[in-house]
């Protein structure tokens, strides 16, 4: 028997309901909700302690400062990094992404070629697409295997001494394909190249210690992690990080300010132009707080049985699961015979049941696997079995409605 | 209720046209050509017309989406069929007002039954995707229709 972590307790949204019924949130992979605590940190401090960060000698701007100052700390804790330095504020994934292509770009020269693989999402396509427009470098592409893994022996054979940066998600937002991480790091590392992680979907889902893994760059958004939206994290070595130029100029991330030049402030901010996201920043926090108390071997385990109940059920209907049935995470990716995504995305929405529908942004991937939409079902720790038992029954009337 | 509105919108009509869309395929010698396409949920349908005379003489379509694009793709095709370009248009002008608006059905006649598709804002668009293609092959101009312009 299954113990049920009853985390649903926590999360507002999760107690509402949606169309006369519970709400079945199954889209996860898209955005997680946010905790109470998460909610009221913010909250309280709009109501009661609004201020700005870095500038004001002034109490309110103190405390920001310095709220923004823990957050920090406590990212840097979180993912194991080596320094509070190496921890830089943007406003998500796709930000960090583009943060690494175009400042770690300006170190590359044409001909150097840059790795990625076919399982990711369009943020982790097109900056780097962009980048070989700018630079004359090549983006080569690693394909996957039928069941939706990476294809390694193929992975091998593209890294050369050219490769200069690989860049892979942990985990497919698509199809749920958990990476080995650390053996492709140590692969590329081989031929000298950096390694960029795309964690969108990693750190709500399973412990991520960068050193550990020894990458050179980790992006994760808020959002997707029981934060705020408009906040993300870039971890970036510091060594790497002193080597590349500013992304975006500005406010903040000065020393000195002349009409001839100017200097630059030290890590982290050199790469934070502007006023923050404060209260977002302060939102992650707390989000992180909020994670810190969980046990993530539980939370895999649990969210394990989630998926293989929920893979096992589907199998029994008439549908087609797309992508791997095993090392992934809780992402079930699949196609209804017969019916469109979008026809199955309306009945379910019916039931007061949200699930992404759509080509998730990964639309090579869906070429790959010759379909032009999938309806994805994406769990976290406070989905239950009664969730997946809603999502078949809701299955179950699409037929009924469209045959 | 809820399962009310879902059979407004699911018209057996409208699924019969999907499992077996009327005058599905390229058309060979076509004239007037049009695109439309959704690039959120990645419905896309290609229109082929004959004109002879400024009557649509023969009309095909290709594409996939969901079920209520493809019936009205395939719906469009077999009322355009035998009019002239202008009565096409006035066609498109009348079930644009009354699917986007509140304009009249009177002169619709089967495409009445997208009715149920009005209590789904975020499907009308399906429902009009091929119109707005029918009016870029109208008007013989090389643009894409997109349901995001
Ligand atoms: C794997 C992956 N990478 C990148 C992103 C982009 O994240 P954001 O939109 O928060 O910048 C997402 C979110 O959809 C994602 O799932």
């Amino acid at each position: 028997m299954t113990t049920m972590l009853n985390k649903k307790v926590d999360f507002p949204v999760l107690n509402t309901t949606m169309r006369g019924n519970d709400l079945v949130y199954l889209d996860n992979a898209a955005t997680t909700q946010k905790p109470k605590s998460v909610l009221e940190t913010m909250n309280h401090f709009l109501t009661k302690e609004n201020g700005t960060v870095n500038r004001g000698v002034y109490f309110l701007s103190q405390e920001a400062t310095k709220k923004c100052d823990d957050s920090r700390k406590s990212i840097q804790l979180f993912l194991n990094a080596a320094s509070e330095k190496e921890i830089i504020f943007v406003k998500g994934t796709t930000e960090a992404i583009n943060l690494v292509a175009y400042s770690y770009g300006e170190l590359l020269k044409a001909g150097d070629e840059i790795l990625i693989t076919e399982l990711e999402h369009h943020a982790n396509i097109v900056p780097w697409q962009q980048l070989c427009l700018r630079r004359g470098c090549i983006l080569k592409v690693a394909p996957i295997t039928d069941d939706g893994h990476l294809d390694l022996n193929e992975f091998k054979k593209l890294l050369s001494s050219k490769t200069k940066l690989v860049s892979f998600c942990h985990i497919s937002n698509s199809i749920g394909t958990i990476n080995p991480a650390k053996e492709m790091i140590k692969l590329a590392k081989e031929v000298g190249a950096k390694v960029m992680i795309d964690g969108a979907q990693a750190v709500s889902h399973l412990k991520v210690d960068v050193q550990d893994l020894d990458c050179d760059f980790y992006a994760f958004s808020g959002h997707k992690c029981f934060g705020p939206t408009g906040i993300g994290v870039l971890y970036g070595k510091e060594a790497l990080l002193e080597k590349m130029p500013p992304f975006m100029t500005g406010g903040d991330m000065i020393e000195t300010v002349s009409f001839q030049s100017s200097s630059f402030a030290e890590l982290p901010r050199k790469f934070e132009a502007g006023t923050p996201a404060i209260v977002e920043i302060i939102g992650l926090g707390e989000a992180i707080k909020y994670m810190n108390s969980l046990d993530f071997t539980e939370i895999q385990e649990y969210e394990q049985k989630l998926l293989n109940l929920a893979q096992e059920k589907l199998g029994e209907l008439d549908v087609r699961l797309i992508g791997p049935t095993h090392t992934k995470a809780a992402i079930v990716s699949f196609v209804v015979n017969g019916v469109h995504a979008h026809d199955v995305g309306t009945i379910l929405d019916m039931e007061g049941i949200a699930v992404r529908v759509g080509h998730h942004c990964t639309q090579p991937l869906m070429k790959r696997y010759k379909v032009s939409s999938t309806i994805r079902a994406s769990f976290c720790f406070y989905n239950n079995m009664d969730d997946v038992d809603a999502l078949v029954r809701g299955l179950k009337k699409v037929r009924e409605f469209l045959g | 209720m809820d399962n009310d509105r879902l059979r407004a919108m699911y018209q057996e009509m409208i699924l019969e046209h999907n499992k077996s869309p009327r005058n599905f395929g390229p058309l060979e010698g076509h004239t007037h050509y049009g695109h439309g396409k959704n690039p959120l949920c990645g419905d896309d349908y290609e229109f082929y017309l004959e004109v002879k005379n400024d009557v649509i003489e023969r009309v095909g379509f290709t594409g996939d989406g969901c079920a209520i694009s493809k019936s009205s793709a395939s719906m469009l095709t077999t009322m355009v069929k035998g009019k002239s370009i202008e009565d096409a248009r006035k066609l498109s002008e009348t079930f644009l007002e009354f699917i986007l608006n509140e304009g009249p059905k009177e002169s619709l006649g089967k495409l009445k039954i997208f009715e149920g598709v009005k209590q789904f804002p975020v499907r009308v668009k399906c429902a009009t995707l091929s119109w707005r293609a029918l009016e870029q092959a109208l008007l013989k101009t090389k643009h894409i229709a997109s349901t995001e312009a």
